[in-house]
């Protein structure tokens, strides 16, 4: 008897903090769909309407800051894949001075990440003359020291008599990485993907510092710039324009949930 | 037995993706070293050589001491605050309750917004006189808070945003991590007479050590690396009251033009990353002796 009453206390308080946790997102949803009179005083009844949609996408040229996230997001990835893959097949099949030593260097980037580093790299870019360029917000996130780690637990798993089989068949240094290897730790590399594009959709701060035009900004520039200046602090039009460039990642989390999470927990677990 | 790495290998592998890295991790950092001991150039004179000037300035500047202050309440809060918070909740979505799949989506939502769009939301939220804080606070009768406007409570509200972005991704890592604990542990305590308070605090939680000391550390370090929220909400004020270490690189950087302070402030960041995890490491390394 009192084992039922626990559990309804129980799930009752869950209800209550999931309830209020998600308040306000909530709200801010619900504002995003009503007219501005309403974004002050609540009414359950208000009327539904598209129209902040619709004029915060025609006030900002938010295309053009998606299609800039997207070009960065595709540079990140692609080099990321690319060269973590490369250090961390180094570390793992390859004995050489100094391996430990120049792990912990690489490993450094764990804690003193390109977000602390903010005035010096701004000051490099400046004198190669990248500011202001979709490179340039890339150049600081080319390679990880999260992902060279990551790949190469994975690849530490790799059975050495698999690497071995395929050296007696003939294939070389470059045909073992990208017949035994890249294959064996495919899972890796589609979580890491995913926490890349969630951590870039998400970038603001370095995007900030090195973008001065509208060419160029990532949707989350583009969103702060928005809700700063061009929208007048229209509270419905800030919310839908806010949805707007998070509905992407929203959507993609809806359809994909469980993947999702599972990936997540496996590139933070592993 | 690995193979030596061949000179010409060795030099794609290696030194080609590792310079990219040396390049904006050693070498910025050993940079703001050395522009920490010289002045600003202006157009009509270059930069001079001033020795530990920079840093006089650093041990004598009021506002930084603020600042500093602010990053350790913001640190000591924030990190305990989310794990204990995100135990609780991978507790209730792994439990049997019904409506788990809307408890998850509640919770982890946040986590899947960029900072800047929590931070536009929490504006909005806590808005004088127009946000749902204001407008509950006035259904209960009381009068409604500038919480961004005032001095006590502008770095709580930053904490608040903070906490609620991060929870869900740390009650992520939680959830795998119950999911992974064996049943007949608990089963076994059971047995014995030990209720369900007595089975979390003895079997569930030292289990979940492991990953309290992954998300420790990460948290640790974004509490440090994410100031978006600041930038967007209230900009370290008022008075200061809401700065973050981070944020005040970046203003006396780029809003004060004053590179030179920049590089001293981004040694002294440095040099704190590097003491906390120094006593990490240290604590780590003791405590593992125990298990």
């Amino acid at each position: 008897m009192t084992r039922d009453l626990n559990r309804i206390l129980i799930g009752t308080l869950a209800l209550v903090l999931a309830g209020l946790w998600g308040l306000p997102f909530a709200y801010s949803v619900w504002t995003a769909f009503h007219p501005e009179i309403y974004a002050a005083n609540f009414k359950w009844n208000a009327p539904i309407t598209f129209g902040n949609f619709v004029e915060a996408w025609n006030s900002a040229p938010f295309a053009l800051y998606f299609v800039n996230t997207l070009i960065l997001i595709t540079i990140v990835l692609v080099a990321n894949f690319v060269l973590c893959t490369l250090v961390a097949y180094a570390f793992v099949r390859y004995r050489f001075r100094w391996a430990g030593f120049l792990f912990g260097l690489v490993m450094v980037q764990l804690l003193i990440s390109p977000e602390i580093l903010i005035v010096e790299n701004y000051r490099t870019l400046s004198q190669i003359g990248l500011t202001d360029t979709i490179i340039g917000i890339a150049l600081p996130y080319l390679t990880s020291a999260f992902g060279i780690f990551l790949l190469r637990q994975t690849f530490l798993t790799v059975p050495k008599s698999l690497d071995e089989a395929a050296q007696i068949e003939g294939a070389g240094a470059w045909r073992v990485l990208w017949t035994v290897y890249v294959p064996l730790a495919r899972p890796i590399y589609l979580a890491y993907g995913l926490v890349m594009i969630s951590f870039h959709w998400n970038n603001f701060l370095w995007p900030l510092i090195i973008t001065n035009s509208p060419e160029v900004r990532p949707v989350t520039v583009g969103l702060s710039v928005f809700a700063t200046v061009e929208s007048g602090i229209e509270w419905s039009l800030v919310n839908a324009a806010t949805l707007m460039t998070t509905a992407p990642l929203i959507i993609a989390f809806i359809i994909f949930q469980r993947q999702f999470v599972a990936n997540f927990m496996r590139a933070g677990i592993k | 037995m690995n193979k030596r790495l061949p000179l010409g290998l060795g030099f794609v592998l290696l030194v080609l993706p590792c310079s990219l890295l040396v390049a904006f991790t050693h070498y910025p950092a050993i940079k703001a070293l050395v522009n920490s001991l010289w002045n600003n150039s202006s157009s009509f004179r270059p930069s001079r050589f001033v020795g530990l000037e920079n840093y006089r300035a650093l041990l004598e500047d009021d506002r930084l001491a603020q600042v500093l202050t602010n990053s350790t309440i913001y640190a000591i809060c924030t990190v305990p605050l989310a794990i204990g918070l995100s135990i609780g909740m991978a507790l209730l979505v792994n439990s049997k309750l019904p409506g788990t799949w809307l408890m998850r989506l509640s919770f982890f939502m946040p986590t899947m917004l960029p900072l800047v769009a929590v931070a536009n939301i929490w504006l909005f939220f806590y808005a004088p006189g127009i946000g749902l804080a204001s407008q509950i606070l006035s259904a209960f009768g009381l009068p409604s808070i500038n919480f961004l406007g005032r001095t006590d409570t502008s770095l709580v509200s930053m904490m608040v945003v903070a906490i609620w972005k991060e929870a869900g991704l740390f009650m992520i890592f939680y959830l795998a991590a119950l999911q992974s604990i064996p049943a007949n542990l608990k089963d076994a305590a059971r047995l014995e007479g030990a209720g369900s308070v007595r089975v979390f605090f003895d079997v569930v939680l030292p289990l979940l050590r492991p990953t309290t000391i992954f998300v420790a550390v990460n948290a640790l370090i974004n509490a440090f690396r994410l100031v978006d929220h600041i930038i967007v909400m209230t900009r370290g004020g008022p008075n200061n009251s809401s700065a973050l270490l981070l944020y005040y690189v970046y203003e006396v950087t780029f809003g004060h033009r004053d590179f030179a302070y920049g590089a001293t402030l981004t040694v002294l960041m440095v040099v704190i990353l590097g003491i906390l995890a120094a006593f990490q490491f240290w604590v780590l390394n003791r405590k593992a002796h125990y298990q």
